[in-house]
């Protein structure tokens, strides 16, 4: 159009280069949409510190852990990992509410990394669950929860929880472009990530579960992540002799980047398939 | 490279049981603007999200800039611009944030994707709310931006999916002239339109499609020449001249005559419109009869349209 005194020459990226910062303009439209409609803050923090302050003090009070010690230092880091589990219903729909919108349509007529609007997503949602943990180990510290290692031990104990809501972000996605309702997609959610998260070594440990609904517990990568945190925080753990119970640092790093590995490529997949 | 903007053969798009493309072909023009005009649910839409990688179609090529569609849509993507019924934008941003991101997104630096956004905004109109988030906006104000979006970078091809069904006149004056501007400058624009005087003003061609077909193109002038020549039109004053007059007319006239006694009007056919318009004058007067209004004019392209398609244009509903 005429009249423009701006030079209008776009730069001339390469493929993978555009990918990264087409994802990054996406992450930063997410952010200002939390910024630009502040009451979601409230929401999105509302669940994780009511986790912490209602299993820290109802269910920390009175219940003894196998190996002996604080069952309040046992459940915490089981609880941080829930609360990671419980934001696949945030991711899910807020990927649903972008497909149903028009705004999508121009991105995709539009030369932008077909990849973008989805790593853009994931890497918001990992930036909120960044601020969602920092808050939720302030409320654990006032209730009394504490690491007992280095603050290195912890810091890494931390960023294994991270890992695994990276990969949940990429389920998240997955399901929010294969059901496309922002109305239903969270409610899907929550029923879902109930048993994820009993069956597994959060509440109670495995061994006293019957045998074959330990196995699963055990196997659960929810699991995993919780065991490598409790040990890297020096909290109590549920000890045990199986395989994946002697392991946990290692799958807590595997079952993330097996489930970034599986959703991740489906997401996209499913993504350029908004063209049928 | 051609020297077509647009190429489609035989294009066909089905939805489970419903065909929505039935073997579309169009050849659009560089530099060109081209109307699409269609009753609901006669494929247009389907056609702009086709040729605009939105949308897949079953069969059929299409080459956009020079470019096909399927082959290299990235290409294609990269020289086109889609505006579509519904707006495409952010609503949670503001208007400006808006423009800044596809600005960004086109990969401009962020200094001149500003220096565009507030330059655009400036001139749809939209700078004293370039602050608004855009569900703040009315559906004008947002159809404005969604095009201002489009035209961050001016597009080798703009495809318009019904730019102005639902704007106020001063909206969809500013969205023709922005439309005309673009013209000018050299995009070539396949608009999508209920309204036929949109077609009349803005396209140098039209195809009418339905049930997902070309059922006819041409200029406006070709497409109102398919269903007749010129009429004369003659509005009495008093209805019970209305019989006098359609007596006068048929005299003048080469065919049947229309007779509408509401409006106290007859029209019919002629093919020498200066020497009937002359005859009907001079007999009229030397008859009494007293005229409210008479005149020689084409067809509308709503009833070349009406015509072509066995039914009205039929505004208002949503395809």
């Amino acid at each position: 159009m005429t009249g423009s005194t701006a030079d209008l020459r776009p730069a001339n990226l390469g493929r993978g280069h555009a990918a990264v910062v087409d994802g990054w303009i996406m992450t930063r439209r997410n952010m200002a949409h939390v910024v630009r409609a502040p009451e979601e803050i409230g929401i999105y923090f509302s669940l994780p510190i009511i986790f912490v302050l209602v299993f820290g003090y109802v269910f920390g009070s009175g219940m003894g852990v196998p190996g002996g010690g604080n069952y309040r230092e046992f459940l915490l880091p089981g609880v941080f990992a829930m609360a990671m589990v419980y934001g696949v219903a945030a991711t899910a729909t807020s990927v649903a509410t972008d497909v149903s919108r028009g705004v999508v349509d121009r991105f995709r007529s539009m030369a932008v990394a077909r990849s973008a609007l989805l790593t853009g997503r994931s890497a918001a949602d990992l930036l909120r669950a960044v601020l969602e943990m920092a808050t939720m180990v302030a409320v654990g510290l006032l209730v009394g929860w504490r690491w007992r290692h280095s603050l290195a031990d912890a810091l890494l104990a931390v960023g294994l929880i991270l890992l695994l809501r990276f990969a949940l972000t990429w389920f998240g996605i997955y399901l929010g472009l294969l059901v496309r309702n922002p109305d239903s997609v969270g409610l899907i959610v929550f029923p879902a990530a109930f048993p994820l998260t009993a069956v597994s070594n959060v509440f109670v440990a495995p061994e006293l579960m019957p045998p074959w609904l330990g196995t699963v517990a055990e196997w659960n990568p929810l699991s995993s992540t919780v065991a490598a945190a409790r040990d890297l925080f020096g909290n109590p753990g549920v000890g045990g002799d199986s395989w994946p119970a002697s392991h946990p640092l290692l799958l807590a790093v595997a079952w993330p980047l097996l489930l970034v590995a599986i959703f991740a490529p489906l997401a996209i997949r499913r993504y350029r398939r908004l063209d049928r | 490279m051609t020297t077509h903007a647009i190429v489609a053969v035989g294009l066909v798009k089905r939805f489970g049981g419903t065909t929505a493309l039935d073997g579309l072909d169009l050849t659009v023009p560089e530099g060109t603007v081209y109307g699409l005009l269609g009753p609901n649910g006669s494929g247009k839409t389907t056609a702009v999200r086709t040729l605009a990688t939105l949308q897949r179609f079953d069969r059929g090529r299409a080459q956009v800039a020079g470019y096909d569609v399927v082959r290299a849509p990235e290409q294609v993507r990269r020289r086109i611009s889609v505006t579509g019924q519904y707006a495409a934008v952010d609503e949670i941003l503001s208007g400006r944030q808006n423009l800044v991101m596809f600005g960004r997104l086109l990969h401009l630096c962020p200094r001149t994707a500003r220096a565009r956004a507030d330059e655009l905004l400036a001139q749809f109109g939209l700078s004293g709310a370039a602050g608004r988030s855009a569900a703040q906006y009315s559906g004008g104000m947002r159809r404005r931006l969604d095009l201002a979006a489009s035209l961050i970078l001016r597009p080798q091809v703009l495809f318009l999916d019904e730019p102005t069904t639902g704007l106020d006149p001063r909206s969809r004056n500013q969205v023709w002239h922005a439309v005309r501007q673009l013209v000018a400058d050299g995009t070539t624009v396949l608009l999508t339109t209920q309204y036929l005087e949109e077609a009349d003003q803005l396209a140098n061609r039209n195809a009418v499609i339905d049930a997902g077909r070309v059922v006819a193109d041409g200029s406006p002038d070709e497409l109102k020449s398919k269903i007749g020549g010129d009429r004369i039109e003659v509005v009495v004053r008093a209805p019970d001249q209305l019989d006098v007059a359609v007596g006068v007319v048929t005299r003048a006239s080469a065919g049947e005559p229309d007779r509408v006694p509401d409006t106290r009007t007859v029209s019919a056919p002629v093919t020498d419109p200066v020497v009937a318009l002359t005859q009907v004058v001079r007999e009229l007067h030397a008859a009494g009869v007293v005229v409210d209004d008479i005149g020689v004019r084409r067809p509308t392209l709503d009833e070349a349209f009406l015509q072509l398609t066995g039914h009205g244009a039929g505004a208002g509903v949503a395809s």
